[in-house]
């Protein structure tokens, strides 16, 4: 067992109860903090039902996005939806043995890669182009991109240019569920692609990336439009009518 | 008064988005209110010597009873969707009324006070102390957005600045900064009854004299009965109804179609003000308040019935906050909604053949309507979603004969707030409401050279009252501006069915 095999282990177990003990610590105070007035941006559903449904378009089709710019639509959609099948790709080196299914849909993977990087370039250049854009921009914005980007370009890197040894990758993530750490092979791309993984989901819990479970806590979605039919109203609120 | 300085933007073809300007509007800061303002509505007289403190616990404790705060705070990812969405952003480039750059001047506070990131990588993230320099730009930015919710209706997460400036004001209130014409509009309703500080003999004075006016005008005796007892609808309009041109001649509209309903209603002197300026301020306890007297009076007046005239702001508060604010209704008549508006009951009598309208009144005009943003983007009017659009253009074309719509992109839930709305309909403030309602006067000059539109209705008492400032400027005249009911006035035909 190699030190370096050791730090890797580490850093994993870390940044993944950081992330999971983080989201779980954000998304318990989005849960428990009342909304006192009914604020759903009309039109909107009637029902609750209706409401979620509302949510789940905005999550899965960006759809306030579509209406709102469709250009950032298109690229936010490349770069997401990339993402998604980068993930699902990746779902292989956790699960063993592998789905029929999941082997299928492999080969997406690599052009949902492309979709992704190509996707955070335009994101990325507009943030100097588009003077309104620049302005709201911080560095904490562009780093989170070059992060992004970091890892597509490392994992492309070990797709094309430096062939990495996958068995032993999934040996070594296997070996993590049951705490025996095995040899990871050292290669750098491999290494830095894993490295900036780690850093991501550390940074989750305190960025913006609190927008992934923020937008199921959005009032002005998730509520039903009916508070002339149902009376709503917070324990804060109802400690004022004494 | 002073003379206030104003330039007025050059009109564009939609959509134009303006290069940013910074520091635009940097100046421009409505009048801060004094001890006898503030003080009676609880909030500190002046600046409180620890105001840095006092700010960052009364954020902390708003982030725990507000979700939108504390999930809006958190999650913008700077996509920059909203920053060609508002109105103010639109007419004055200054970029600080971008929507997200408005919510980030509480973003980097929040994040310096309350974030880990924030507190360990505060250059990274934006995140920044309180200093007065940053007081000053929340006083003056907070007070250039008329929380029309443009923005929220067009971010991804559905982001509402109307909640982060509502929050800012409740916070600045808290350490005694807070604005003149808000606060002292509260204090005349509490102590006088309505925010034009109209005392009971005036309002009996000037509904007599509406009484006589109607009657020599049309020979019928149209009542504008105050304060009866047992009336079936307790009709609750902004004060502005009661003078205010052409607010007034929505409120004989409104009486004429009581009148032919056959239906008995009653206004309340105690509860003689629809708005609720407590939202403008983001104060709950004083948004209660002051709805407390509406469920007052209809117990004192023993009503089956409440229901609202033209007004934006206080239909959402009516529609969307009343039941939470002064529920449960329960002593009312179960077979209404509660609230309802005055469109509603007027497409009802329309539809039911219970008043009759003979558009030619109006077949002088081409009329065309502005959306008011808090009916659109906060209420319904009917059972169905988007009935906030619908009664009121059903209305407007039984009473017109020529009515068009306005570019799709300015309409419905898109519309443009007139520039006037969320406490900003000061004088001090013209420079920001000319420039606020340069979408709108866009959208109605395309129609006024594509359709030959004459007039523009409204539904809302600061529109009304905005536009008739606002659109001299731009070379429209004044009497452009109608109530949707003044038109319904002109058409109506009285007598013989009641």
């Amino acid at each position: 067992m190699t030190g370096l095999s050791v730090f890797y282990a580490a850093l994993l177990y870390v940044s993944a109860a950081v992330l999971v003990a983080g989201l779980a610590f954000k998304i318990r105070q989005y849960w428990t903090t009342p909304a006192p007035l009914k604020i759903a941006v009309t039109p909107a559903p009637t029902t609750q039902v209706g409401a979620y449904v509302r949510v789940a378009r905005e999550a899965a089709l960006f759809e306030s996005l579509f209406y709102s710019n469709r250009w950032l639509w298109i690229f936010a959609m490349a770069f997401h939806a990339g993402l998604a099948l980068v993930l699902v790709r990746h779902l292989r080196y956790f699960i063993n043995p592998v789905p029929d299914l999941l082997a299928l849909i492999q080969p997406l993977g690599v052009y949902g890669g492309m979709a992704m990087v190509g996707g955070l370039l335009v994101l990325l250049l507009r943030r100097f182009v588009i003077d309104r854009v620049r302005y709201i921009t911080r560095p904490s914005d562009i780093l989170m991109l070059l992060l992004l980007i970091g890892i597509g370009v490392s994992g492309f890197g070990m797709k094309f240019l430096n062939h990495t040894d996958v068995v032993a990758v999934k040996a070594f993530i296997m070996g993590l569920y049951v705490f025996d750490i095995r040899e990871l092979p050292a290669e750098p791309p491999l290494l830095a692609h894993l490295f900036m993984v780690a850093l991501l989901m550390i940074v989750f819990p305190f960025s913006k990336l609190l927008h992934a479970p923020g937008v199921f806590f959005s009032p002005t979605r998730n509520q039903a439009d009916d508070p002339r039919e149902k009376r709503h109203l917070a324990a804060w609120a109802a400690k004022l009518e004494g | 008064m002073a003379k206030v300085p104003y330039t007025v933007p050059t009109l564009d073809v939609l959509p134009t988005v303006p290069s940013i300007k910074p520091g635009a509007m940097s100046e421009l800061k409505s009048y801060v209110a004094v001890a006898a303002h503030q003080e009676p509505l609880g909030f500190p007289g002046e600046l409180v010597a620890n105001w840095e403190q006092a700010a960052v616990a009364k954020m902390g404790e708003l982030l725990g009873k507000y979700k939108s705060l504390r999930v809006y705070l958190d999650m913008c990812v700077k996509c920059g969707a909203c920053t060609d969405k508002c109105h103010y952003f639109l007419g004055s480039g200054d970029p600080k009324n971008m929507p997200v750059a408005r919510q980030d001047l509480m973003r980097d506070i929040y994040r310096y006070y309350f974030t880990p990131t924030g507190k360990v990588m505060g250059a990274l993230v934006g995140a920044k102390p309180w200093t007065r320099e940053r007081l000053d730009d929340w006083y003056n930015y907070f007070h250039q957005c008329s929380q029309c919710r443009r923005c929220s209706l067009f971010c991804p997460y559905g982001i509402d600045t109307a909640e982060i400036s509502m929050a800012a004001r409740e916070i600045m209130d808290s350490i005694g900064l807070g604005q003149k014409y808000c606060n002292e509009i509260i204090g005349k309703v509490h102590k006088i009854g309505n925010n034009l500080g109209l005392p009971e003999p005036a309002l009996v004075n000037t509904l007599e004299g509406l009484e006589e006016d109607v009657l020599d005008a049309t020979g019928h005796a149209v009542k504008f009965p105050l304060d009866v007892e047992g009336a079936d609808v307790l009709f609750v309009t902004p004060s502005a109804d009661f003078f205010a041109e052409p607010h007034v001649d929505g409120l004989i509209g409104y009486a004429k179609v009581f009148h032919q309903m056959g239906l008995s209603w009653t206004m309340s002197s105690y509860a003689s003000e629809a708005g609720n300026f407590g939202m403008f301020i983001g104060n709950y306890e004083q948004m209660r308040k002051i709805a407390m007297r509406i469920r007052e009076a209809a117990i004192q007046l023993k009503v089956k019935r409440i229901v609202f005239g033209e007004c934006g702001h206080a239909w959402r508060v009516a529609y969307a906050f009343l039941n939470s604010l002064a529920g449960p209704f329960d002593f009312l008549d179960p077979r209404y909604p509660v609230p309802q508006h005055i469109m509603e009951l007027t497409r009802g009598a329309i539809l039911s053949g219970a008043i009759k309208l003979d558009s030619s009144a109006n077949a002088d005009k081409v009329v065309t309507v502005h959306d008011s943003c808090n009916i659109a983007r906060a209420t319904r009017m009917g059972p169905e979603p988007g009935s906030q659009f619908e009664y009121p253009r059903f209305v407007l074309q039984a009473a017109c004969p020529k009515f068009v719509d306005m570019h799709p992109d300015a309409t419905r839930e898109r519309t443009f707030c007139c520039g006037g709305g969320g406490g900003l309909l000061t004088d001090e403030l013209i420079d920001i409401r000319i420039k606020g309602a340069k979408p709108r006067v866009e959208a109605l000059r395309d129609v006024v050279e594509q359709h030959g539109v004459t007039h523009m209705a409204s539904m809302c008492a600061i529109c009304k009252s905005q536009f008739t400032k606002v659109l001299p400027y731009y070379g429209y005249d004044m009497g452009m501006v109608q109530s949707v009911h003044q038109l319904v006035s002109n058409a109506i035909l009285l007598g013989g069915n009641s």
